[in-house]
């Protein structure tokens, strides 16, 4: 039977509306990127109820400043039950400038969360290469958040990131923690130093022949601008990866996040529900080709 | 330290990743291994080139000399990679200068002796040039992505 | 199956105006054929027919007094399923944030559509799998609720940019009607030969004078729905299309079909399937209260791709073929089946008569087409 499938009535424009947060923190994490965290403001936080956001690495929200619009964010947090919401994000649009300008108190939409995740549980028991560029570490972060809770259940954690500058690095404190427990090796690079910067200078790239991990028994996830991501798969491939254990965060223009708008289509994919995350196997014909 | 022959720490350098044994030991005869403390000067630029380095521990630093700026970093050699290849073309001079961050530990060849070998041993002269190129290769790889500034905020 | 007299054709409007249905058929109205409300059996395009060509249409008198005797409306019926604009919420400004407005309860109409051709119908169905693997994410089952009454007649008039025959989707229906109908008319006779496709079309079915349809009858409709498909020149040769297309992103044919091709959208706005949509959200002039508006979009706006920087399809090429693959081949992935039903609109209304059919001829058949 044919339906009326007004989108305007009914579970579609269910998914449509968001829910009320509440921003509780804000931080800078370089000139335009800055972190928050956020709790649902009402229902949610009573006695014996999970008050957190439950998602899984890799996930986004949508995001809804009153009267500016909506924008697809990833998830930034740590994935464990019970924990505020927390995005990372850069001022690129009217939306996220007028989000950088929110502080504590200050309330949101939020739908979510949507997407697939980075295939954290299919790491186990192998090395686990993370590969970020610039702000690419956001969406990787919840990630490495679940492998320092079950750290034992990896092989190797090998932490790539590629920045433009150090001023530029995003979770400079983290990174400080994470490399100080010695749980994780962690390889930092920018493109263009500092009068200070003794680090690498260079694409992050440069790091993934000399690294010692099992390629053969090693998953990467890569998360950053499309070239950088091609370069890094390439390097991955030299040293004996094979596609489908490389995977990839992609990015498209993302209006409903439930595959009903068709901006997202990446091919015959839409990233909002068949992504945002693909091993590249699933993508290698069409990641190259032009204005896809 | 280094009670490791020299053909033995040349061998497990990815520069030299699967070469002839005979080669090996022509060239290894060539080498000497130096310790860099931080902060040590390499070569500068413009100076003669005379040496081929690998670099087995540490970071070098690849920099040049801008007007108000100073010395200005452009990239990092790390352990793993090579250093200095103007030995081979003219004018024989460094374009760059180098300098240690970290202390460094680098095998250092004189490069007039290098092409002696290669004038009577062809072969091994073309498997280490092929080498050499793969490694400019590599950098000019890099240094494109650097200069295509992909992190950059798109709308600034 | 069930003769029904053209005399006695207004009933079926009327019972189902007095079962509560608001009743939308073919009109011919400002030199077009338009799916609108109808009132009674003189409102349909009696004697007309539609002349269709690349980038032509002509609405003529025929001389022949055929209540459905063109092709095609010039829109399709997605205009009332999945209309161009609906608000989706509202939101007032609180002191930190906002708060959600309860929907005021907009009445559902109840719609009968006469008229439906079985290509419309595919093209629902179609648009509804969208529809459905979009609620599914909610976990909570589309609501069928309110579906169409759908009067089915079968086409005896192609035109000349029908292919429903190579998409398999006319010109006779199959199912997702409530009632079918085939016109027929020959010397003094005008009547049509109905049959019920649900139990409600064949309760209303059987409140219409008729009376049981002869062996001859029957055959005589069937006969007219066989013509027209032997009247259908247009091909698509569909046979491994996906893969062809997958394989030939970078044919020169691309190109070709750019340099004609205005980005006007008009073949996503006209076709029954297209269903992209953009989110729009507005503020009044206090920046009191906001809306959320879901509005047709279309691939070949340049804006459709945008992400922060820049379009991804930033050349008319890159949106031609996002459009044409997405219909003729990714559709297939997403969805199970070709996103094309063979209507022929898309051709007709391109100002530049750009045709489909020939677009995925020229990569079938190209020198420089990859081989799948």
């Amino acid at each position: 039977m044919i339906h009326n499938n007004l989108a305007g009535q009914g579970v579609v424009s269910d998914l449509m509306k968001p829910s009320l947060f509440r921003i509780e923190s804000w931080k800078r994490e370089s000139p335009d990127v800055f972190t928050m965290s956020f709790l649902p403001k009402d229902g949610m936080g009573g006695v014996g109820e999970n008050p957190g956001f439950t998602f899984l690495p890799g996930q986004f929200n949508m995001i809804y400043i009153f009267g500016l619009g909506e924008v697809p964010i990833s998830i930034s947090g740590d994935p464990a039950p019970g924990l505020p919401l927390i995005h990372t994000t850069r001022s690129v649009g009217a939306v996220t400038q007028g989000m950088s300008l929110l502080r504590p108190g200050a309330e949101v939409g939020v739908r979510g969360p949507f997407g697939n995740h980075w295939p954290v549980e299919r790491a186990w028991d192998k090395d686990l290469i993370l590969v970020a560029g610039g702000i690419g570490l956001a969406p990787l972060r919840p990630v490495i958040y679940s492998v320092l809770n079950s750290r034992n259940k990896f092989g190797k954690v090998i932490l790539l990131i590629g920045s433009k500058t150090p001023s530029e690095m995003v979770f400079r404190g983290e990174l400080r923690d994470w490399d100080r427990s010695k749980l994780m090796e962690i390889h930092l690079t920018v493109d263009r130093g500092s009068k200070s910067w003794r680090g690498s200078l260079g694409v992050v790239t440069k790091f993934v022949p000399a690294i010692s991990f099992e390629p053969e028994n090693a998953l990467a996830m890569i998360c950053g601008p499309e070239v950088m991501m091609h370069f890094t798969i390439d390097a991955l491939k030299k040293r004996g990866m094979q596609p489908e254990d490389i995977y990839v965060s992609m990015e498209r223009n993302m209006k409903c996040a439930v595959g009903y708008y068709g901006h997202c289509q990446y091919g015959p994919h839409f990233i909002c529900k068949n992504g945002p995350i693909f091993p590249y196997s699933e993508i290698e014909g069409i990641f190259r080709e032009p204005e896809v | 330290m280094n009670a490791q022959p020299i053909e033995s720490i040349l061998a497990d350098h990815p520069f030299f990743k699967e070469i002839p044994r005979e080669h090996l030991a022509r060239v290894a005869l060539q080498a000497t291994i130096s310790r860099f403390d931080k902060g040590e000067v390499i070569f500068r630029e413009g100076s003669d080139a005379r040496n081929f380095y690998l670099v087995l521990k540490g970071r070098v630093i690849i920099e040049t000399l801008l007007p108000h700026q100073g010395l200005v970093n452009i990239q990092t050699v790390e352990a793993g990679e090579m250093l200095g290849w103007s030995w081979l073309v003219p004018p024989f001079r460094y374009r760059f200068g180098a300098r240690t961050v970290q202390p460094t530990e680098l095998a250092i060849f004189n490069g007039k002796h290098l092409l002696e070998v290669f004038e009577k041993d062809p072969q091994l002269g073309y498997q280490f040039l092929r080498r050499v190129l793969v490694a400019i290769t590599e950098r000019l790889e890099q240094t494109r992505l650097q200069l295509l500034n992909i992190y950059d905020n798109p709308v600034k | 199956m069930k003769i029904i007299e053209r005399s006695n054709f207004g009933r079926l409007i009327e019972l189902l105006k007095e079962a509560g249905y608001e009743v939308y058929g073919p009109r011919a109205l400002d030199g077009g054929l338009v799916y609108d409300h109808i009132e009674k059996d003189s409102d349909l395009p009696e004697g007309y027919k539609d002349q269709q060509g690349k980038g032509l249409y002509r609405l003529e008198k025929s001389g022949d007094p055929y209540l459905f005797g063109f092709a095609v409306g010039s829109q399709s019926w997605k205009k009332f399923l999945h209309p161009a604009e609906q608000r989706l919420w509202k939101a007032k400004k609180t002191g930190n944030g906002f708060t959600l407005l309860d929907p005021e309860p907009e009445p559902r109409p109840r719609m009968a559509f006469i008229g439906v051709r079985a290509c419309e119908i595919s093209a629902m169905t179609i648009q509804q799998k969208v529809y459905e693997q979009a609620a599914a994410l909610s976990g909570n089952p589309a609501t069928p609720d309110a579906p169409p009454f759908i009067v089915a007649v079968n086409c005896t008039h192609p035109s000349n940019n029908c292919f429903c025959t190579s998409m398999d989707t006319g010109p006779r229906v199959r199912s997702g009607f409530d009632i079918s109908l085939t016109e027929i008319l020959e010397d003094h006779s005008h009547y049509f030969i109905g049959e019920s496709g649900s139990e409600r079309g064949a309760d209303l079915l059987a409140q219409i004078p008729s009376r049981q349809a002869t062996e001859a009858e029957i055959s005589r409709g069937k006969a007219a729905t066989d013509k027209a498909a032997q009247s259908i020149s247009r091909s698509l040769d569909t046979h491994g299309l996906k893969e062809l297309l997958y394989q030939n992103y970078n044919h020169p044919s691309w190109e070709a079909v750019a340099d004609r091709c205005l980005s006007c959208g008009n073949c996503t706005m006209v076709c029954p399937t297209c269903f992209c949509s953009s989110v729009e959200d507005t503020i009044d002039v206090t920046g009191q209260y906001a809306e959320r508006w879901n509005k047709w979009d279309s691939c070949f706006s340049i804006d459709f791709s945008y992400i922060h920087g820049g379009p991804v399809r930033n050349s008319v090429k890159s949106r031609y073929r996002q459009w044409m693959t997405h219909k003729l081949a990714t559709w297939i992935d997403q969805f199970g089946t070709s996103g094309c039903v063979g209507c022929g609109r898309c051709i007709t209304w391109c100002p530049v008569g750009i045709d489909i059919t020939e677009e995925a001829s020229t990569i079938r058949n190209s020198p420089k087409t990859q081989e799948p």
